[in-house]
């Protein structure tokens, strides 16, 4: 390839990083949320009590893992290798889609043993925290086999690869929240 | 099963009181009687294809116009309610219950703010910020007219507690928490409030990003930041304030929603919920949002005394950093709406400080105004009387801002009408004084034709008499110890004659309204005698004035270079002409997706309100359904040839 096929000029992706940024900023507040009300735990289950690290460390890696293979997928793209693209993408859905399952089945763990939202200030702030983030993954989700159809479906022509690239632009950030989720949530609140 | 099909929603949801039966049935007439209107003159398709479906900045900037006008009648009627309650009900409970009051007052901020103000510096910057830069669409068109679509929904469901359910929140436009929780407050009303912002909110965010990003990537070529005009570059300052602050209040008040609908207890007073994060979170973005309101009236404002007094802006480059100060420090002054909660002297301290800082940039641009008029040929057009009425009014509003930025003097006037003063001395004065002088000065390069100079001058002298006459009293009734939001009182406090004043001014400020209105059908009917054939009715010196009036809808067929800040003065100082030179134009198709989409999400909006599960799960399907049809539509530019281009232009120059 001689020229890039990412044009990085491009007003939509510029204009898609701005959004990421809105969305930041949601999330920015139910970190302080979070942080405000982490002890506010109402004789009810403390974060100690709940959170078990391994299983968010296996999350962490499922959903790095998933960022690099999404960057396979991305660079399959720009050398016009349809198939790969999709084999990648595909991977990297299956990584997203186990992180997901093992918060579900955390989240329904917590709930058996009576830790549910409706619990204390801080399980609200934690479910609500950690579940906007899988909200944001299971739309990542969707998208990317929205945008797999589309790969199979269209010729690769800058539109497509501009819509693409800003999927994979969302998956990232979702992976830098997570990064902040496992280490805020799960980190402090496991040594506080 | 019954959760499942109607989720709250019983028979004693629909109207059953004489205001609801009364305004359920003048909406459903209203609407038949345009039905019946548009069949009969066969404009249905008309509607659909020249207006609704379009993307042009123009058009949808006039239906913002148009929405935002219906929304400040809405809101007026409010106001009206609440001065003729205060002013008959000393030692009786006047003619409205304390609940309805609540409501009343509750709506009218919530109305004047999102809808009205907003909708209505959308509406000119929709109108002007692409002529001004020289740009022939937004970025992305599309998410224009789902912006505005968003914001309509919006503005319905904020309105459709009439129609369905009967009761408003009552708990102030900020709905503050713990009284908007479940325990206190158990009818939707706080529902719809939440859900109606919620939907504008994503309008006004979609629309933040969309002037951001054209602000910055479409400006015409030579067009360096610090050559942009002064309302572009105060629009970017009031861009970036929505970027960053409207995402806290969507996170908010969805917290609030979630305490409400699945027991969360974020801001509860049971299950260690901390009340006072709420006062936090709301006012870390309301602070930013009242300088959304006034930073673009800033910008029209440096526009208007710099064209009228026919003289360069005086200290364009302060007047930019004095937006940039205003759009920094608002961010840092929030707590200075609770000064009282207790969060100690130092503190208070920080932010008192803090917002006397903003009294600097403030200062500089009241200065560089007076100076732009100073030694200039002024032409005392109507613009120029909204403009002074401003100023006077901004200082009067400005010296009291500081007076409450003091802690001490605050816990005086705190939650006193001192301070309701205040703060319609800048929304009105200063957000409301720009809107009319905007649309009095942009209006002939829209539509052709200038609005009629008299009445206007007419408005204004009614709305400026009518502020002093209304507004005076309440910063006195502050004094006098008057709280805000109170529906009756007793007659020994002496207060029931500054109330009755303040209903008097705003009978005033009604016939100004009255007089705006046949301002607006008399120039209309009379539009032959003002027209604009020149496409620079007031000598200009910014870029919009050097296309047609009205503009042909890719708004320039060849874009100048751009060398300064006031480029169209530069060019006819050389002696200027139109080239006539074509080019292929990109332009964006129609599309109605935007109006599917929020069908959608008002739809989705109800069914969350009360809790009807399976309209919430359609329209979920629904909104998802359109943006992956969205993502497969990829020819939604056609290129009109430079042929066409040169028709239309030779059609302008034959006139």
């Amino acid at each position: 390839m001689d020229k890039p096929m990412i044009n990085v000029s491009d007003t939509k992706i510029f204009g898609f990083w701005v959004y990421l940024m809105t969305d930041l900023i949601i999330f920015a507040v139910l970190f302080a949320c979070f942080i405000v009300l982490h002890g506010n735990t109402f004789n009810g289950p403390t974060a100690k009590e709940l959170f078990h690290l391994p299983t968010a460390l296996a999350e962490t890696l499922f959903l790095l893992t998933s960022s690099f293979t999404c960057s396979l997928g991305m660079l399959a793209i720009s050398r016009q290798q349809k198939k790969w693209a999709i084999v990648w993408f595909i991977v990297t859905f299956l990584l997203g889609a186990a992180f997901l399952y093992i918060e579900i089945s955390e989240f329904s763990e917590f709930l058996a043993k009576g830790a549910s939202w409706k619990r204390s200030a801080f399980l609200s702030s934690f479910f609500t925290l950690v579940g906007t983030h899988g909200l944001h993954i299971s739309i990542g989700l969707l998208w990317m086999v929205v945008m797999m159809f589309r790969i199979a479906l269209r010729p690769l022509t800058e539109h497509s690869v501009s819509r693409i690239f800003r999927m994979a632009l969302f998956w990232h950030f979702l992976d830098f929240v997570w990064i902040f989720i496992f280490t805020t949530v799960y980190g402090i609140g496991y040594l506080l | 099963m019954r959760d499942f099909f109607f989720g709250k929603l019983t028979w004693d949801a629909v109207p059953h009181v004489w205001y609801t039966i009364g305004g359920t049935v003048f909406i459903i007439l209203a609407a038949i009687a345009i039905g019946i209107y548009l069949t009969l003159t066969k404009r249905w398709g008309w509607l659909w294809n020249e207006w609704l479906t379009s993307t042009d900045p123009k058009k949808i900037g006039t239906m913002y116009m148009v929405f935002a006008s219906l929304m400040f009648f809405r809101g007026m009627l409010d106001a009206g309610m609440v001065w003729l309650q205060q002013a008959i009900a000393a030692d009786s409970q006047g003619y409205l219950t304390a609940d309805h009051f609540q409501q009343i007052f509750t709506s009218h901020g919530d109305i004047m703010v999102f809808f009205v103000t907003m909708s209505f510096f959308f509406g000119l910057m929709n109108w002007i910020v692409p002529l001004q830069i020289g740009a022939r669409d937004l970025a992305f068109p599309f998410l224009n007219s789902l912006g505005f679509w968003l914001t309509v929904s919006g503005g319905l469901l904020i309105n459709l507690f009439f129609v369905i359910g009967g009761d408003f929140a009552n708990t102030g436009w900020l709905a503050i928490a713990p009284f908007s929780e479940l325990e206190f407050n158990p009818s939707v009303g706080v529902d719809y409030l939440i859900w109606s912002l919620q939907l504008s909110g994503a309008g006004s965010l979609l629309a933040g990003i969309n002037f951001l990003v054209t602000i910055i990537k479409k400006r015409a070529p030579g067009m360096t930041l610090m050559k942009m005009p002064l309302f572009t570059w105060n629009s970017l300052c009031a861009m970036v304030l929505i970027i960053s602050a409207f995402p806290v209040l969507t996170a908010t008040t969805l917290l609030l929603w979630l305490d409400r609908a699945f027991e969360m207890h974020f801001f509860t007073i049971g299950y260690a919920g901390n009340q006072m994060m709420y006062w936090n979170l709301i006012w870390m973005w309301g602070h930013p949002e009242v300088y959304i309101l006034v930073i673009p009236a800033f910008g029209m404002f440096s526009e208007i005394v710099s064209t009228f007094s026919q003289k360069k802006t005086s200290g364009y480059v302060s007047m930019v950093w004095a937006a940039l100060t205003i759009t920094t420090l608002s961010f840092l002054v929030w707590l200075h709406h609770f000064f009282v909660m207790g969060a100690g002297p130092n503190v208070n301290s920080f932010f008192g400080i803090v917002t006397m800082l903003i009294a600097i940039p403030a200062g500089v641009q009241v200065f560089n105004w007076i100076f732009t008029m100073y030694k200039g040929k002024i032409n005392l057009a109507s613009p120029m009387y909204w403009f002074i009425g401003f100023l006077v009014l901004f200082m009067i509003g400005g010296m009291a801002g500081i007076f409450m930025a003091s802690p001490p003097a605050d816990f005086q006037v705190h939650n006193s009408l001192f301070l309701v003063a205040h703060f319609h001395t800048m929304i009105v004065g200063v957000a409301l004084f720009g809107i009319f002088a905007g649309i009095t000065f942009w209006f002939p390069k829209i539509f052709g034709f200038k609005l009629n100079e008299r009445l206007d001058k007419q408005a204004f002298w009614f709305w400026f008499a009518g502020f002093f006459v209304a507004f005076m009293p309440l910063y006195l009734l502050g004094f006098m110890g008057a709280p805000r939001r109170i529906d009756h009182y007793a007659a020994a406090t002496g207060w029931q004659p500054l109330y009755i004043t303040a209903l008097a001014g705003f009978c005033f400020i009604l016939c100004g309204i009255a007089t705006q209105v046949y301002l607006v059908i008399e120039s209309i009917k009379n539009r032959k005698q003002n027209l604009d054939t020149t496409g620079d009715p007031w000598n200009g010196r910014t870029l919009e004035w050097a296309t047609h009036s009205p503009p042909p809808f890719y708004n320039f067929a060849t874009v100048p270079y751009i060398t300064s800040h006031e480029v169209f003065w530069d060019m006819k100082k050389k002696g200027w002409e139109r080239e006539k030179k074509y080019e292929d134009i990109e332009c964006f198709k129609n599309t109605g997706m935007g109006i599917y989409i929020s069908i959608f999400a008002f739809l989705l909006g109800f069914g969350i309100v009360w809790q009807i599960i399976w309209l919430i799960v359609l329209s979920l399907v629904g909104v998802i359904a359109c943006i992956i049809r969205l993502s497969f539509d990829d020819e939604m530019e056609y290129v009109l040839p430079a042929e066409e281009v040169a028709k239309i232009e030779e059609a302008y120059h034959r006139g």
